[in-house]
């Protein structure tokens, strides 16, 4: 029907910002929630809030206007999550932390890790004698910028922890 | 007082004094507290048993059902009836043993993660972790279990639980800051969704299960006489709508009535309430009411959109909801004249040209007629559950409805085995009312052992078996769609179903022909006690059908109508008396026949 309510049909990842109790088993309903329906789940994070007793459950989900929706309301229908929310991504600040351990057995390798390390503010939190550890946090699309440069050298090992996100305060 | 004791007492406060159970190690000191108690246990013969009854209890009630089983096994055997009720939003508790705290998780003898396997097919799960927490959750549990859609709640409870000592009995109000239902409809959208009933010329109303939850029949007739709207049903919302009314179109959807299906897609305003747009009703969704403005009114925000798109989505409970629409439609009409008073007078016209027939005096009996009889046997009290196949949709097809609560049916799930034991809770809640089981021989023998707990508990319910020796609509559906390759749809020729029932204690009789049944039913109900009738069906005879992907017009197979028109009554009851067995003739051979 041509003036049924147009739902945008592009794929997207979209932000889903929740409350939830701080209970075991609340992260277990939220993805048997999602592989029960088959919404995709690109990351999950879940972390302590400003609320004794809530956590907050960021969840990075790929789908359109119409599996949002369902997405958001099947969310709100588990009685341990209280609030449900999708963060705009022009007002939002996203971010993720990685720590690689890239090779590094040369003076010169050492020192050319540390100034890309630097370039992309991040840090070295461990050295041996033959790799360094940088720890970085930023925009997964650094992120990304920095793995590729650093592949060159050799990464033993890559940790992410999935993006997390927060609105801005609203702009007046 | 122990854990045990707390969860009897929080139950009996709550209403619940009857439950449905089976004992076993984990939910062991349960039991021992239960022997004491003023609880009213039905022993069944199989938890699945369990459920089911505590679902039929629930959906002939409206109370809360409760059903109980031990850990591991137990606990599995519910998980076919828990999720039954979760699809048709019964509001049913499920109380399982678990083994003791500091066991859990070692895979100790008959453990099993409960909690995780009830996850997708309840509304929630509880594990209390002590004592003083389960009043508190079991009040929670029954808030949960009735608020907004109603649905599922399990509680898991370790043994050690069940013995621990409370320090004290307090029922907290436990803060769900994340559960609460949205029950008043906005205002706009009602608004809205008058404007559009007021300018309507063929409104339709579909109504299911939602609206006997919210007990919003009264409203309904209301309203449709108001917008002039006649009605069409779910299979869950059979009796919400009395069947006798004139605005009645009948059942919609795959085996849905050709007036219902054809109405539904020529309307111009779709008003749906309660109801969740389930494939089997729609057939092909792009299809669908291809020509309506959709209104659709549930509880259940997540039902909106997810299945059909809306033009007005109302979020709250169909009885507050109609009841605003009322008022806002009242004062937008005014003294003018409604829109669809012609499309309501057509719709009743339309409707006497699709009567299906009833009528047969075939050997072996016809379904049809079969439906005939238990309907004449019946008065409007009765209540009937069904299984899940053929009998089903001809029962539902054909059965006549009055008030809500009085057709009872395993729907979203659709569960062989369900009428038997839903029909046992139906009648250990309502004990003043007729309660009749109508199953086939695939879904009763999957259940059969509780004739054991109809005997024990001398619960006087007919078993009206349709016994045909197919697992008739997979058989049909071979027949139709699978190149006739009936591949393992046939029972054989065992059990003996009369010594079946009588190795129980239970009285059986044999019906074969036409007007055996009427005589038999109505005896049985009479004398007061449990008995199984076997009817022997004809196989071959095929309710027309939608076939699956097609639009809910394409109506495959012969549509048998009543070539008779003059049963169309005003009164109610008087169904089928204008038909005699003389009128019946030869009406054609099943299109869809054959083996």
């Amino acid at each position: 029907m041509d003036n049924k309510n147009q739902k945008n049909n592009e794929m997207r990842s979209h932000i889903i910002s929740t409350l939830v109790e701080n209970k075991p088993g609340v992260l277990q309903q939220v993805s048997s929630l999602f592989s029960r329906r088959s919404f995709n789940i690109e990351s999950i994070t879940v972390g302590e809030s400003e609320t004794k007793g809530l956590a907050a459950m960021v969840i990075i989900s790929k789908g359109d206007e119409k599996i949002l929706e369902q997405i958001t309301k099947q969310l709100n229908k588990l009685v341990d999550v209280v609030k449900v929310v999708e963060l705009d991504p022009d007002n939002s600040v996203k971010r993720e932390l990685a720590l690689i351990k890239v090779k590094a057995d040369s003076e010169l390798m050492r020192s050319e890790v540390i100034q890309y390390a630097n370039i992309f503010r991040g840090k070295i939190v461990d050295i041996g004698f033959s790799t360094l550890t940088i720890e970085i946090t930023g925009n997964p699309n650094k992120i990304n910028a920095l793995i590729s440069l650093l592949q060159n050298f050799g990464i033993k090992k890559i940790v992410r922890t999935g993006p997390t996100a927060i609105a801005r305060e609203a702009s007046l | 007082m122990r854990g045990g004791e707390a969860i009897i007492k929080t139950l009996i406060e709550q209403g619940a004094d009857t439950v449905f159970g089976y004992p076993g190690g984990q939910i062991l000191p349960f039991y021992d507290m239960i022997y004491d108690s003023d609880l009213n246990h039905i022993l069944v013969r199989h938890e699945q048993s369990a459920a089911h009854a505590a679902d039929g209890f629930a959906r002939a009630s409206g109370k809360v059902g409760v059903c109980i089983a031990t850990s591991g096994p137990g606990a599995t055997n519910l998980i076919t009836g828990i999720a039954t009720a979760h699809m048709d939003s019964s509001p049913i508790i499920a109380i399982t043993g678990q083994v003791p705290i500091h066991l859990i998780g070692k895979d100790a003898f008959q453990e099993v993660d409960m909690l995780g396997l009830s996850m997708p097919i309840t509304k929630h799960a509880y594990q209390p972790k002590n004592a003083d927490e389960i009043p508190s959750l079991v009040k929670l549990s029954f808030d949960i279990a009735l608020g907004g859609r109603p649905g599922p709640v399990v509680i898991d409870v370790p043994k050690n639980v069940q013995e621990e000592e409370l320090s004290e009995y307090v029922v907290d109000v436990f803060k769900t800051p994340g559960y609460n239902p949205t029950i008043r409809g906005n205002p706009r959208q009602i608004k809205k969704a008058s404007k559009l009933i007021t300018m309507a010329e063929k409104p339709v109303i579909l109504v299911g299960g939602g609206l006997i939850s919210s007990e919003a029949s009264d409203e309904l007739i209301k309203f449709s006489n108001l917008c002039k709207a006649p009605v069409t049903t779910t299979l869950m919302g059979k009796g919400a709508f009395p069947e006798n009314h004139e605005a009645y179109l009948g059942m919609l959807g795959m085996h849905g009535r050709k007036v219902a299906n054809l109405s539904v897609d020529e309307s111009d305003c779709l008003i749906a309430i309660g109801c969740r747009f389930s494939d089997r009703n729609t057939g092909n969704v792009s299809e669908f009411a291809k020509n309506a403005k959709i209104i659709h009114i549930d509880i259940d925000p997540a039902e909106i959109g997810k299945n059909v798109e809306v033009d007005v989505p109302i979020v709250g409970d169909a009885k507050i909801v109609l009841k605003a629409l009322i008022d806002s439609i009242t004062k937008l009409q005014g003294n003018t004249e409604v829109k669809s008073q012609q499309w309501y007078d057509d719709s009743l016209l339309f409707k006497k040209e699709c009567i299906p027939r009833f009528s047969y005096g075939d050997v072996p009996l016809k379904p049809q007629q079969v439906i005939k009889e238990i309907a004449n046997s019946l008065n409007e009290e009765a209540i009937i559950t069904t299984d899940v196949g053929q009998h089903q949709m001809w029962a539902a097809h054909l059965y006549n409805v009055y008030k809500p609560r009085k057709f009872i049916s395993s729907g979203g799930l659709g569960t062989m085995g369900f009428g038997f034991p839903a029909a046992i809770g139906a009648k250990v809640a309502m004990n003043d009312n007729d309660v009749v089981a109508v199953t086939g021989d695939g879904g009763f023998l999957m259940v059969c052992q509780d004739l054991a707990t109809l005997k024990d508990y001398d619960i006087p319910i007919t078993i009206c078996l349709f016994n045909n020796r197919k697992l008739g609509m997979v058989y049909q559906w071979q027949n139709l769609f699978y190149n006739k390759r009936l591949s393992h749809t046939d029972l054989g020729q065992t059990p003996d179903f009369l010594k079946l029932a009588e190795s129980f204690g239970i009285s059986a009789e044999r019906i074969t022909k036409p007007g055996e049944l009427e005589f038999a039913l109505k005896s049985s109900i009479k004398d007061g006690e449990p008995r199984l009738l076997d009817i022997i069906v004809d196989k071959n005879e095929f309710l027309p059908i939608v076939p699956p992907g097609c639009g809910i017009t394409d109506i495959l197979g012969e549509y048998k109508l009543e070539n008779d028109i003059t049963y169309i009554r005003d009164g109610k009851d008087d169904t089928f008396d204008s038909i005699s067995d003389e009128d019946v003739d030869e009406y054609g051979e099943d299109a869809l026949g054959g083996d």
